[in-house]
């Protein structure tokens, strides 16, 4: 880069305007983080934005015959390593409180993730009406979150060891990110390119592509509100070009840093949900 | 020439630049929020934080009709309407719930309300008041459903009340479990944590007694059904017949470890008096423990427990159970995508068996010294997991009888669901624990609209 910049001083004439114009490209190459710090930067702010967090969450998914269905729930964040302040360091555990209002038949059921990036979850489900705490199995983690086209991984997050990372451009707004699958048997997708906003790091649209290499899934950050100081995605979308259904997620009362204690994730809180948190 | 080289290379990196950005897709607007103008679309105005009064239920309707003729019930196993009613007032020191059930059960002979057996046109499910007084404790008291250990519909050292007529003719699978009077006491520490549970006045399951489902009488020897219900005697004295149950538990680094106690009775009727000709519900006393936790690519679960039969503790009395030991070990995976595997393993082993077999009346059918039961669970959702299709089969190669369970629900929309299923018991003698219901086998099917603030 360095090269081909100090080279631009060399050339004139009528290739000027084009060379002004790598030029300045070359300056945001120049101050273009690594693959790493971009990934890590994405992650944190993605999923880690302050110690811990509350929202209620909408969904929205939309069939293919214009169909409708609604989930709402309340989801409470905690991060295990809230000192984590080098993103070089390796993410640390998380926990998340999901408690579901809607539809009716699950009302009250609560899902309590443990969430080990690197390793598999533990995940518990409660279950009102038998007073019921159930154990889930969670080796695949790219099932759909309460039958959207969101998955468990969308909502807490890939591993980012899971694939190789690769900087395919950097534009006056994003960074583009592709990423290839470390082992792609166990993933339904053979890439995603991710745009990452290069000011706030955050995904605002990612693209797979199946086995055959054809477009068919798409998110799309579709507004972005700035809370306690750090950017949020508020309402996202999520397009199952296949089955020509989409989902969009609108999240609401978001607060950050609440100093939620431990003890809510634990059994406790299963069968007695923190109410007032969860408002 | 060094010149010229540079500049050509400049002029193909300019040229090629366009052309890997379209190669990687297209670059997507900025979001409201991170620069592009703040959309003007309309949208749905936010509800306000959730109402101080909660409330939602169910209306369904059911019916089933038994696949076997059976000459002691009624062909029609299942045909009943239900409106389940649930409001709650949540709060995070004070909550207070209630769940009624206003039910129209064309198949019960009695209209009777009875809140103990959950007969009649009225079931209450919940009636209770949560307190947390301090970060320590919490506090429920009133009717309440209660469940805790580990096992997948098999049930060791939890010992509140069962409800085995709806489980059995194809009632929603939250039946099974029927509320509890009692107050329940939980104390929270950062390394173990004690749930205290007592029951003033004995809670029995509800029970097989012949109304619903016919079965083997052991008294008799014969199969019995409606015409001839089974004469209970239960211990209902307040404070003098009561049961208490804890758990001691831990949760250590996603390891479930728990240890339990219970102080009551059989359940179930257990014993028989042969003065008064009824059944009774003998004294019980149980230890146990259980883990759970992560095993490979699943969740595994083991469970002990030692049933002590305190009105029969030598073993000798033929009319009371003897002692038990039980044990069940599980492991679930989901083996393919939507798709979960379920395998359990389950043993009860009459303590004394030498004397149940010595004081044995002449002619009455010995249970085997080991029960063992083999269970599989088969689960697959489909169809953005509105269809949900399960499997569940008991089997046991002691008894050589077992029980299937099948069913499968569809959810229509947000409000409507149809679900049916299939309950087959089967096995080679009537008097075996599965088989003794073989003629109650049955197929069943309802629909459901449930409802709730949104």
């Amino acid at each position: 880069m360095n090269i081909s910049s100090r080279a631009g001083h060399h050339c004139s004439g009528i290739i000027f305007l084009l060379v002004l114009q790598f030029s300045i490209s070359c300056r945001l190459y120049a101050a273009t983080p690594s693959v790493e710090e971009i990934i890590r930067k994405t992650e944190q702010t993605a999923y880690y934005l302050g110690k811990d967090g509350s929202a209620r969450v909408t969904v929205k998914i939309t069939d293919s015959q214009g169909r409708e269905r609604k989930r709402r729930f309340s989801i409470l964040r905690l991060d295990e390593r809230p000192d984590r302040q080098n993103h070089a360091d390796p993410p640390g555990d998380q926990k998340y409180y999901v408690h579901i209002n809607y539809p009716s038949d699950l009302k009250n059921t609560v899902l309590l993730v443990w969430k080990h990036p690197g390793a598999d979850d533990d995940r518990w489900l409660y279950l009102p009406a038998l007073d019921l705490t159930k154990r889930i199995a969670a080796s695949d983690k790219r099932t759909s979150f309460l039958g959207s086209d969101f998955l468990y991984e969308d909502i807490s997050g890939r591993d980012l060891n899971a694939d190789t990372h690769q900087l395919v451009d950097t534009t006056s707004d994003y960074y583009v990110l592709k990423n290839i699958p470390r082992q792609p048997d166990t993933v339904e997708f053979s890439e995603y390119t991710m745009w990452i906003h290069r000011k706030t790091f955050l995904p605002v649209k990612v693209e797979y592509l199946d086995k055959q290499e054809k477009k068919y899934r798409v998110y799309t950050a579709l507004e972005v509100e700035t809370i306690q100081g750090y950017p949020t995605v508020t309402r996202s979308r999520m397009q199952d070009l296949a089955l020509k259904q989409e989902t969009t997620m609108e999240f609401t009362h978001i607060k950050y840093d609440r100093e939620l204690p431990e003890d809510i994730f634990t059994e406790r809180y299963l069968r007695n949900p923190p109410h007032d948190l969860l408002r | 020439m060094k010149r010229f080289t540079a500049c050509g290379i400049l002029l193909l990196l300019v040229v090629l630049y366009p052309l890997s950005a379209s190669l990687a897709g297209e670059a997507p607007p900025l979001p409201s929020g991170l620069g592009a103008e703040v959309s003007t679309t309309a949208y749905e105005t936010i509800a306000p934080a959730g109402p101080e009064i909660d409330v939602s239920g169910f209306w369904e309707a059911r019916a089933g009709t038994r696949t076997r003729n059976d000459p002691y019930e009624r062909q029609t196993s299942l045909l009943e309407s239900r409106l389940q009613l649930s409001v709650e007032r949540p709060g995070d020191t004070v909550n207070m719930k209630l769940t009624g059930d206003i039910l129209y059960d064309e198949v019960a002979d009695s209209h009777h309300v009875d809140l103990e057996t959950g007969e009649g046109f009225l079931d209450l499910r919940e009636v209770w008041v949560f307190y947390r007084p301090t970060d320590m404790a919490d506090i429920k008291a009133g009717r309440q459903v209660l469940t805790w250990g580990t096992g997948d519909l098999l049930f060791i050292n939890d010992l509140f009340p069962k409800d085995f007529r709806s489980f059995f003719i194809g009632r929603d699978e939250e039946y099974l479990k029927a509320p509890s009077d009692a107050v329940k006491l939980s104390l929270f520490s950062d390394a173990l944590s004690l749930d205290l549970v007592y029951t003033p006045r004995f809670d029995a399951d509800r029970y097989i007694d012949g109304s619903r489902i016919s079965f083997y009488n052991p008294a008799t020897g014969t199969i019995t059904g409606r015409d001839d219900t089974l004469n209970t005697r239960v211990p209902d004295d307040w404070f003098h017949d009561d049961e208490v149950a804890a758990r001691l538990y831990t949760n250590w680094n996603g390891y479930e470890l728990a240890a339990y106690g219970y102080k009551g009775f059989w359940k179930s009727p257990r014993g028989f008096d042969p003065g008064s000709g009824q059944a009774t519900f003998p004294e019980l006393d149980v230890l146990g423990m259980s883990g759970r936790g992560t095993l490979g690519p699943g969740i595994g679960n083991i469970e002990l427990g030692y049933y002590h039969s305190g009105d029969d503790s030598s073993g000798r009395d033929p009319y009371i159970i003897n002692s038990e030991l039980r044990f069940l070990a599980g492991y679930e995976q989901e083996i393919v995508r939507e798709t979960t595997l379920g395998l359990q393993y389950y043993l009860e082993r009459m303590q004394h068996y030498d004397r149940y077999r010595d004081n044995l009346p002449a002619g009455s059918p010995a249970r085997d010294h080991n029960r063992h039961i083999v269970t599989v669970r088969l689960t697959w959702l489909a169809l953005q997991q509105d269809l949900r299709l399960s499997v569940f089969n008991y089997y046991s190669p002691s008894d050589e009888d077992g029980y299937l369970r099948a069913g499968a629900s569809y959810r229509l929309d947000d409000n409507w669901a149809l679900s049916g299923g299939l309950n087959l018991f089967y096995g080679d003698e009537r008097h075996t624990f599965f088989d003794q219901f073989e003629k109650d086998s049955n197929v069943y099917a309802a629909i459901r609209y449930g409802f709730g603030s949104y």
